[in-house]
Formats: structure tokens, sequence, C-alpha cells
């Protein structure tokens, strides 16, 4: 049997979390795109896009992540496409990341005085151009805080990946205890690896939540 | 033919029925000061001619554009149809310039240079020509509300409806944006102004409509109805605020 020392654990979990960073970063990018889409869907007026959108959000908040990537891996297999673990957990994690940073942003947009929407109305500006001018550059400011803060849970979410076979950080751990039989080296090292990829951003979003908090 | 022309409009919020047939006639340069106690439905009024708040019932047409509900064009009403608030509702993010140039850019596609000279002008004739590139929060009240109301005047509007543009400011700011409201007035502009400043209504207006439980109940020249209010409501309201 081959033999593996500490360098070669560590070296094989790093590898890995190439794959954890790479997915968490699509997830939160391709996540960030279609909740920027949705957040204009959720606060529009026209009813039928704020309702889908309500729908939309109550699903992938309301379902344990694990399900909605055994949704996408096997659910749509069911229609006879073959889906890799790559693409299932591509698009599980960014539904369901587009699912929180929307509501996350919709309290920013919200927490907009309802004098800004009247003065920009009052000017003529049509709904998207009032986001796009008035209400998005103030709401990012505060959202910057809670979303870099979500990011976290995004680099969390992607440890459920490993369940459907794709191989990232959590995966390899499994892999390398099973061909070497020391649980608490590896997951020490999983975790350790986790956390070092999370605490920089908890710690940020702390610090530009605190300047926020100052500068008003 | 009236600029704006207010025909029986009703409108309730749920079971309290705030504007109970209210009917006005204001033409090209009038000056139209709306007093009346809090809650006789005087914002609400405003707030329905550039389709802020929509109605049940009647008409409503402003420079040609019928205000009727959802079919309105309000792109097109609001372009012509200006509106200062009394808390300012200034963009913080951007400068007075940037504010003053941001509806004409977007809105009439206005090159910058264009906006900017634009912006210059009014920011001038309110006094503020030294205050282009600060931010809002740099700014007293009184400088807030003369850029909002350059913001306004950016746009070119045949009428500005003002809802107690002075009512959040010191008592020693509310001058400065009276003069200018003052010299728009003598300039031709339009106004539609609601305001507790009693005396400047009866100097600047040319017209008085004293609004009381969500009707006109009495209106006309005002220093013939400040001499000499036929109503009982509004002596009594004469009495207590002037
Ligand atoms: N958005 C709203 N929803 C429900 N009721 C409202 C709303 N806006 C105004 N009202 C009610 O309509 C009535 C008239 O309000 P409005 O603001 O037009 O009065 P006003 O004459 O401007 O008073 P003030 O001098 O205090 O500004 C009040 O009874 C108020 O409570
Ligand atoms: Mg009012």
């Amino acid at each position: 049997m081959l033999q593996f020392s500490f360098w070669d654990i560590l070296s094989n979990l790093l590898i890995a979390t190439q794959w954890t960073i790479v997915l968490s970063l699509i997830a939160f990018f391709c996540g960030g795109i279609v909740g920027l889409v949705l957040l204009f869907m959720r606060t529009s007026r026209i009813a039928p896009l704020a309702w889908f959108t309500k729908i939309y959000i109550e699903f992938f908040q309301g379902t344990p992540l694990l399900m909605q990537l055994f949704l996408f891996f096997f659910g749509i297999a069911l229609f006879g496409v073959e889906v890799s673990p790559w693409t299932a957990a591509t698009l599980a994690l960014t539904f369901w990341t587009s699912a929180f940073l929307t509501e996350i942003w919709r309290g920013c947009v919200e927490s907009i005085p309802k004098g800004q929407w009247e003065a920009s109305s009052s000017l003529a500006l049509s709904y998207i151009e009032q986001m796009r001018y008035v209400i998005l550059p103030q709401a990012s400011r505060i959202a910057i805080a809670p979303t870099v803060g979500f990011s976290v849970q995004v680099i969390k979410g992607t440890a459920l990946a490993s369940i459907i076979g794709f191989v990232e950080l959590t995966k390899a751990g499994t892999m390398l205890n099973n061909a070497t039989f020391r649980p608490f080296l590896v997951y020490s090292l999983v975790a350790l690896i986790y956390f070092c990829l999370c605490f920089p951003l908890s710690w940020w979003a702390k610090k530009i939540e605190g300047r926020l908090n100052v500068a008003r | 033919m009236s600029l704006v022309s207010i025909r029986d409009v009703r409108k309730s919020f749920g079971a309290n029925e705030v504007l109970k047939g209210v009917s006005l006639d204001i033409a090209k340069g009038d000056v139209v000061a709306i007093i009346g106690r809090s809650g006789s439905g005087k914002s609400t009024l405003l707030r329905c001619i550039n389709g802020l708040e929509t109605y049940q019932s009647g008409s409503i047409t402003a420079d040609g554009i019928e205000v009727a509900g959802a079919n309105t064009n309000l792109r097109e009403l609001r372009r012509h149809v200006g509106m200062v608030f009394q808390q300012f509702n200034l963009f913080p993010h951007l400068t007075a310039a940037e504010n003053v140039m941001l509806a004409p850019t977007v809105v009439n596609k206005v090159s910058k240079a264009e906006a900017r000279a634009t912006a210059a002008e009014v920011l001038a004739k309110v006094g503020l020509s030294e205050k282009m590139d600060a931010y809002p929060s740099e700014l007293s009240g009184g400088q807030q509300q003369r850029v909002a109301i350059a913001r306004s005047l950016a746009m070119r509007p045949k009428v500005l409806l003002c809802d107690e543009i002075t009512s959040a400011l010191d008592p020693e700011l509310v001058n400065e944006v009276l003069r200018v409201v003052e010299q728009l007035a003598r300039e031709g502009m339009t106004l539609i102004l609601v305001t507790h400043e009693m005396r400047f209504a009866r100097d600047v207006g040319t017209k008085l409509v004293f609004m009381h439980h969500g009707k006109v109940h009495e209106e006309g020249v005002p220093k013939e109805v400040f001499a000499a209010p036929r109503t009982p409501e509004l002596q009594q309201f004469v009495g207590q605020v002037g």
C-alpha cells in the first residue's frame, strides 16, 4: 500500500482546494448576476414578476442545498440528459446563491428612503433608471458587508457538492481518509483550510460593516 | 386654456376619502398657494397632479397630458411637471451639479457638457454657483432645498409643484428659499405651492386655495381672501396661523 506523508496529504488537499475556490467563485459570480436580475424583478411593480421571484426565493431558501444538488444531479438525468457532478454543482449553487443574494440586496434596496424613489420618479426617470442611477449606488454601499459575509456560506456550501461526487476539498478529505485511515489529521487539515478561506472574508465583512456604521 | 385643469377629483385611501371632489383651473403664470389644516388633502392633491398618487374619479390634465391612472404617459407628464419636496430628497451620492444633471442626461439624453452648462445656469439662478461640486451632506438645509429647486428647473418644467418646501428648514433659512421661489414667480413660472407661509402666499400668490376636509373650501385673489375670508373655517384658520 502507498504510504502518505503529511506533506502528501496536505498537497493533495491543497490541490482539491483549488476546485473549492473555483466552484465558490463561479457560484458567487453567476449567483450574483442571476441575483441582480431577480432583484429587479422582485422590486418591480409588475406583479407576476415579483411573484415568480418570491416563489423562486422561497424554494431555494426553504429547501436544503443538498436536496437541490440531488434534484439537479438526478432530476435532470430523468430527462435523458447526462449531467456531470460539475454541472449539477454549478447550477445548484448558482441558483441557491442567487436566492439568498436577492433577499439580502432587496433588504438594502428597501432601506433606501421612499423620498429617493419619489424624487427620481418626479424627474421622469423610469424604474430601471431609478435603480441604476439612484437606488443601487446607495444600496450597494450597504450591501457590501452582508454580501461578503454571505460568500462564506457559499464556500461552506460547496462542501455538499462532494456528495454527488465532485472532487473538491471535502471529497478529497474523504478519499485521503479512506487511503490513510488518519481521520483526525485529515479532517483537521480540511477544517483548517476552510477556516483559512473563510476567516479573512468574515473578518473583512465585519470590518466594512463597522466602518459604514461609523460613517452614518 | 388652463395649463392644469382639475375636475371633480375624488381620492380615497381605503375607506378614508381624502379628496372629495376637487376642481381647480390653473393658468400659465399662475402662482397658486394652497393652504389648509393638516390632513385636509393638500399634499395628496399635489401628488395626484404628477401621478405620484392615483385617484378614483374625476380628471386631471396638465400641459395637455391626461393624468389618468395606469394609462398615463408618466414620463412625458413628469418631464413637464416638476416637484420639490419638504425633505429635499437630494441624491446623497451625487454632487449638487450631478443631482441637477441626472434627469437631463438620463431622460432627455442631453450631452454631459450641455447638462453641466444647464446645471451651472440653474444653480447660479438659485445662488449656488460656488457649490456645484459639493455633496448634499456638505450643504445647509436651505442650500439643499435650493439645489432641489435647481434640479427641477433643469428639466425646464411648465409647472413646478412645491409641497411645504420650507417646513423642514430652520427659521433663519426659510427666506433664502422663499426668495428663490419669488424670483421664479416673477419670471412667470407657473407654481403650485402648498405652504404655511401666509405672508408669502398673500404677497407672491396670484391665487389662493383654502382646502378643508378634502374640498376647495374657498378660493380667490390672495389679498382679497385674506382681507375678508367668507367662511368661518378660513376665518378661524387665518386667525390661528396668521
Ligand atoms: N399613503 C397614504 N396612505 C393612507 N392614508 C394616507 C396616505 N397619505 C395620506 N393619507 C391620509 O390622507 C389624508 C390627507 O393627507 P395629506 O398628506 O394630503 O394632508 P395634508 O393636507 O398635506 O396635511 P399636512 O399639512 O399635514 O401635510 C390624511 O388623513 C392622511 O392620513
Ligand atoms: Mg402635506
